[in-house]
């Protein structure tokens, strides 16, 4: 890998910084995510320096549980959906045959869904409780995670590498292991990243429906749309939200230009 | 490269019935009783068993299938649960309104991002790459909802040039209709842009990269020639894919800038289906989404395959 | 609103608040002054009306029988008129009735229908179309207003335009009851209610359900000085965002349901004014009486007073409301008990009725949901401080707004809920409180306040009436299990180009008639 950009560096400052408030946000937080002790868009003040939010919570607190909520909830999702993913893809890529273009039909088809009308679907059918919420978006995005786990693969060789296992009597994880991972690791980081931020925006737009992640608990994009109201009275309370997804989203994409700078290997669709 | 085609447009169709197969599956696991949901808190055992009768509820699972995907086929997509209109004449406006708003959009988008790719790939590394390489980030960076309530912000309300509600209805004047639209076009723009952009960028850089382009210009081509003639032809397929899947995108997933500006399209009509449990809307529309997915993707491979020089001149 | 939408009536007149004015800030003015000047302008013809309103869908309807959402029921009188009407005074006033007189007893009514009324499509009006529009909501229908109708056991023809009305018992309040919005009036035998005729200000021109519609003026119009618009367009927005955005870009000249959060913001804005009206919907707590720890009245008087009114009407209503005093009768009401000592916030007298049930602490689970009003949640989590500090824990229990009134609204011991009031006091005790009603909330069962409730119901003399609803309204307060801790404000924005808007103590939009009222200035 080469040495980090100076762009790269900024992004890598700013993963750090969400990394302290995905562990510790709420442990910065002065107050609670649900008190109640200013009024409904109060102006800063001494120890409320982002003043308050649409019911008079304070802003910068809500900002810390929120981070935590909204990255946890993004993370969680994509982590399962490589887990999920990543071995289905190879597996297909491994084997071929039937597996394969049963899985790979599967996959296709469920992605001709668009995945907000799924989501939709799913999560008003089952109610938007927060497992119900990282498993579906975690399962609708592992389709895409393992057409670019099975494409990577392939172009490795890993029809090849199979049956050269198979006459050594290596077994398929040792094969995954040893042999494919390590050579499509790159990729698939990149691709974590941005997957990462789609999910992100995605949760946003599913509380802007009403069917993210649900009130009392703060998250980003329920901030944005609970304050969206009073940008037009030329206030800040939806711009700070707004801000803390934006840089997260700039700060992943930095660092995955530069893991992916002078690749042109294919990476998965990006919505 | 004809037999590809034909290939293709196969697997396109039967695609198509295998996503008829999920939707109608996806939403018969739906819990809740259409019965009862239609008649609410007038249900009684007696009333509930005739309209299951009626409804067809009490058909095995394949043969009310067969029953749908037969309508379907001969457009007749059965009644809203909720209303009783037609669902073809529910869906039908509002799938052309979608349609139209994602067209608006993809005539400004998709030849300003080709045309910014292009250039940004030429001037790779100058202050105007990065200038766009930042702005792009930032688009991509914000939730389409809030990028559309900024434009609403700066265009309606403080400048008052255009109208914050993309009100339409039918028989308005074309410049009417484009000017309601607008603000709604102008944020699918920037939204799916970036990523067009981009996409032209790094297949161009791909492309130019490689020998018989920089034989081109060791050949003292000038700038245009080559990558007009020698790069962009090598590079079609990918950007042709990242635009027909930005495209896809305009239709599919409006729903949010549609609730924005309150436009009457498919998407929120969805939504609300979907909460009132309307079956045979939610079918309807998912499957026209679906189709619009399968169709626009079939074109791009179709057109991938009519762009690459190796296929086009066979040796 | 699908549960409870009959207009509440109130008596004072609330004039309408104006906020962009030049007054001194910081000066609490009444709401009132402001609009005076604009009633006295002279009204102008022409122009059209475009009205942005929130709560419409796609499965919308302008059947009378199944009017449900703000949507509908403000089209509806575009199209149709009522047999009577709310005026802004909180008084009945006469609509397609010209005028009705009781017989002792206030069992038999005789109703006189107006004359010289043409329907949209050049019927004479007469008794017959009101007999049929009557019927529509009587005996085997679906119609939403049933139980309405469910007290008049005849009604029958005496003449071209008279009408003999028979309850089953005596009630002084008929003619507030016929104000129900379902009770519109269609032609005799009508039924093509895709495309509704009646006697209304506007005729139909468009209509898409749920989106948008557009009714050009009745040149015929009955009423003298009213219709003043050439035609008006209803554009459906649900989302209180992009309808405040349609406001302040001018795009419509007037939105209802205003934001509570964010109207102190919108007033500052010089081209629009803000039109708040008192009426009778109030929120509440509501306790199963039937349900421990709820049978014992201490437990509910300690949690009436654990709850801090003035907090929670100033944190969830931006004090666009008033106080409630735990009985559902609005200010607004004629027979409002003014001399009832309102209840105060005071832990410690929560703590002392604690003890008289023999409790040091006492743990409870609210269930809430914002399917009982915007903002209820937070309200339950104020709730949830102030009791603390009266040794008493309340866990929220967060429910789906999908179902809520189904599945938890009469079922669950603690929930939130809220009431959209009613046209009269009598209306209002006995559809929540009398203990045979099918929406007893609180499952509350007090036989002298049933007793009494019927027997004030029947009366026709006013005082005497006053006297009893001020007892019942006591007995509800100290003995009932609805915590009460607010009444909201309905608030409207309207364009400073519309002339002839005022507060209304029903509903938004002048009791849902603004499009006939209001002129576009020159």
């Amino acid at each position: 890998m080469r040495k980090p950009t100076f762009t790269a560096w900024i992004g890598l400052a700013i993963l750090a910084a969400y990394l302290v408030i995905l562990i510790a946000g709420p442990h910065l937080a002065p107050f609670g995510q649900e008190d109640i002790i200013g009024s409904p868009f109060g102006d800063p003040e001494p120890g409320h320096p982002l003043g308050f939010d649409q019911n008079g919570r304070d802003m910068l607190s809500r900002l810390l549980y929120g981070g935590q909520m909204s990255i946890g909830v993004s993370l969680a999702a994509v982590l399962i959906s490589f887990a999920v993913g990543i071995p289905m893809g190879f597996m297909a890529a491994i084997r071929g045959g039937w597996f394969d273009t049963i899985l790979s039909r599967l996959v296709d088809t469920i992605m001709c869904v668009p995945v907000l009308i799924s989501a939709l679907v799913v999560l008003q059918a089952l109610g938007s409780s927060l497992p119900v919420l990282v498993l579906t978006i975690a399962l609708l995005d592992s389709t895409r995670v393992f057409r670019l786990s099975r494409v990577l693969a392939q172009g490795v060789g890993a029809l090849e590498f199979a049956e050269v296992a198979r006459l050594r009597g290596e077994g398929n994880w040792w094969l995954i292991r040893k042999e494919i991972l390590p050579n499509v690791a790159s990729p698939l980081v990149a691709e974590f990243g941005l997957r990462f931020c789609f999910t992100f925006l995605f949760v946003a737009g599913l509380s802007f429906l009403g069917l993210g992640v649900q009130p009392p608990f703060a998250d980003w994009g329920g901030m944005v749309k609970d304050n969206q109201q009073a940008i037009v009275y030329g206030l800040y309370a939806p711009l700070y939200p707004a801000a803390a997804i934006a840089i997260l989203t700039v700060g992943v994409n930095l660092v995955v230009d530069w893991m992916l700078a002078g690749r042109s290997a294919p990476q998965g669709d990006n919505r | 490269m004809s037999r590809l085609i034909l290939k293709r447009l196969g697997l396109g169709v039967f695609t198509l019935w295998l996503v008829s197969v999920l939707v109608f599956a996806g939403t018969q696991v739906l819990p809740g009783d259409v019965a009862s949901a239609i008649l609410g808190q007038n249900a009684t055992p007696e009333a509930l068993d005739v309209l299951r009768r009626d409804l067809g509820l009490n058909d095995p699972l394949v043969l009310r299938y067969v029953t749908w995907l037969k309508g379907f086929a001969t457009g007749d997509l059965g009644n809203s649960l909720a209303s009783g209109q037609p669902v073809s004449e529910l869906i039908g406006s509002r799938l052309m309104n979608t349609l139209m708003l994602a067209a608006y959009a993809a005539v400004i988008s998709v030849p300003l991002a080709v045309v910014l790719g292009i250039l940004v790939a030429v001037f790779r590394g100058s202050i105007f790459d990065r200038v766009m390489n930042v702005l792009a980030l930032a688009c991509v960076a914000l939730p389409e909802y809030f990028l559309g309530l900024l434009l609403v912000l700066w265009f309606s309300v403080q400048l008052g040039w255009l109208p914050a509600l993309a009100d339409t209805y039918p028989g308005m004047g074309l410049g009417e209709w484009i000017k309601a639209t607008t603000l709604p076009a102008l944020t699918l723009v920037l939204v799916t842009m970036a990523q067009m952009m981009r996409m032209t960028r790094t297949a161009l850089l791909g492309v130019m990269d490689q020998s018989y382009v920089e034989t081109a210009w060791l050949k003292g081509l000038r700038a245009p020639r080559v990558v007009l003639r020698h790069a962009l032809p090598n590079a079609a397929a990918p950007i042709v894919n990242v635009v027909a899947f930005n495209i896809a995108y305009l239709i599919t997933g409006v729903v949010l800038v549609e609730a924005v500006f309150n436009y009457n399209g498919l998407g929120r009509f969805m939504v609300d289906a979907v909460a009132k449990r309307d079956l045979p809307l939610v079918q309807a529309s998912a499957l026209a989404f679906a189709a619009a997915f399968v169709l626009l993707n079939m074109i791009a491979d179709i057109a991938a395959i009519a762009l690459n020089p190796r296929l086009r001149h066979p040796r | 609103m699908t549960r409870d939408n009959i207009p509440s009536i109130g008596r004072r007149q609330f004039l309408a608040a104006l906020g962009a004015t030049a007054l001194a800030s910081g000066l609490i003015v009444p709401a009132s002054v402001a609009r005076a000047q604009d009633a006295q302008a002279a009204p102008v013809k022409g122009g059209v009306l475009k009205l942005g309103i929130g709560g419409g869908s796609t499965t919308d309807n302008l059947d009378p029988r199944i009017l449900t959402d703000w949507v509908p029921v403000n089209q509806a009188y575009m199209l149709m008129n009522g047999l009577v009407e709310i005026d802004a005074q909180n008084n009945v006033v006469p609509e397609l009735l010209e005028s009705w007189q009781p017989e002792e007893g206030a069992k038999v009514w005789h109703l006189k229908v107006r004359q010289g009324v043409t329907f949209h499509n050049g019927k004479v009006l007469n008794a017959d179309d009101v007999l049929y529009s009557l019927n529509l909501h009587r005996g085997e229908t679906t119609s939403a207003a049933r139980s309405v109708a469910a007290p008049i056991t005849a009604l029958e023809k005496t003449g071209e335009y008279d009408i003999k009305l028979v309850l089953e018992s005596g009630n002084a309040d008929l003619p507030y009851m016929l104000s129900d919005y379902h009770f519109l009036i269609v032609p005799d035998g009508w039924s093509d209610f895709a495309k509704p005729v009646g006697t209304g200000p506007f005729v139909y021109e468009s209509y898409e359900p749920g989106v948008r519609s557009r009714f050009t003026r009745n040149p015929n119009y009955w009423k003298p000085d009213t219709a003043w618009v050439d035609a008006v367009e209803v554009i459906v927005i649900n989302d209180i965002s992009a309808r405040t955005n349609a406001m302040m870009s001018g795009q419509v000249h007037a939105i209802n349901r205003l934001d509570f959060k964010t109207v102190d913001l919108l007033k500052r804005n010089k081209n629009l004014s803000v039109v708040q009206s008192a009426g009778g919907q109030h929120f509440n707590f509501l306790m199963d009486c039937t349900q421990a720890p709820f049978t014992d009245q201490n437990i509910r008087l300690a949690l009436k007073h654990g709850i801090n009114r003035e907090q929670l009407l100033k944190t969830a209503l931006m004090g666009y409301g008033s106080v409630g005093n735990d009985h559902p009768v609005p200010k607004t009401d004629r027979f409002f008990a003014k001399d009832l000592p309102q209840r105060p916030y005071d832990p410690e007298k929560a703590k002392f009725h604690l003890k008289q049930a023999g409790l040091d602490s006492l743990k409870v689970t609210l269930a809430a949901s914002d399917a009982a009003f915007g903002g209820a949640v937070d309200a339950a989590a104020v709730y949830r401080q102030n009791a603390m500090a009266g040794g008493i824990q309340i866990d929220i229990k967060r429910e789906p707004a999908d179902g809520y009134w189904d599945n938890v609204w009469m079922k669950a011991p603690f929930c939130m809920s809220y009431w959209g009031g009613r046209p009269t006091a009598d209306q209002m005790l006995t559809a929540a409180y009398f203990s045979k009603s099918s929406q007893n909330d609180t499952h509350w069962a007090n036989p002298t306040f049933d007793a009494k409730l019927i027997e004030a119901r029947a009366l026709l003399d006013d005082a005497k009436r006053a006297e009893i609803y001020a007892e019942l309204q006591q007995i509800v307060s100290d003995d009932g299990g609805a915590i009460i801790p607010m009444f909201g404000d309905y608030l409207d924005a309207v364009s400073n180009k519309l002339g002839g808007v005022t507060s209304h103590p029903m509903f938004n939009f002048m009791g849902a008639r603004l499009a006939e009222k209001v002129w576009l200035k020159a």
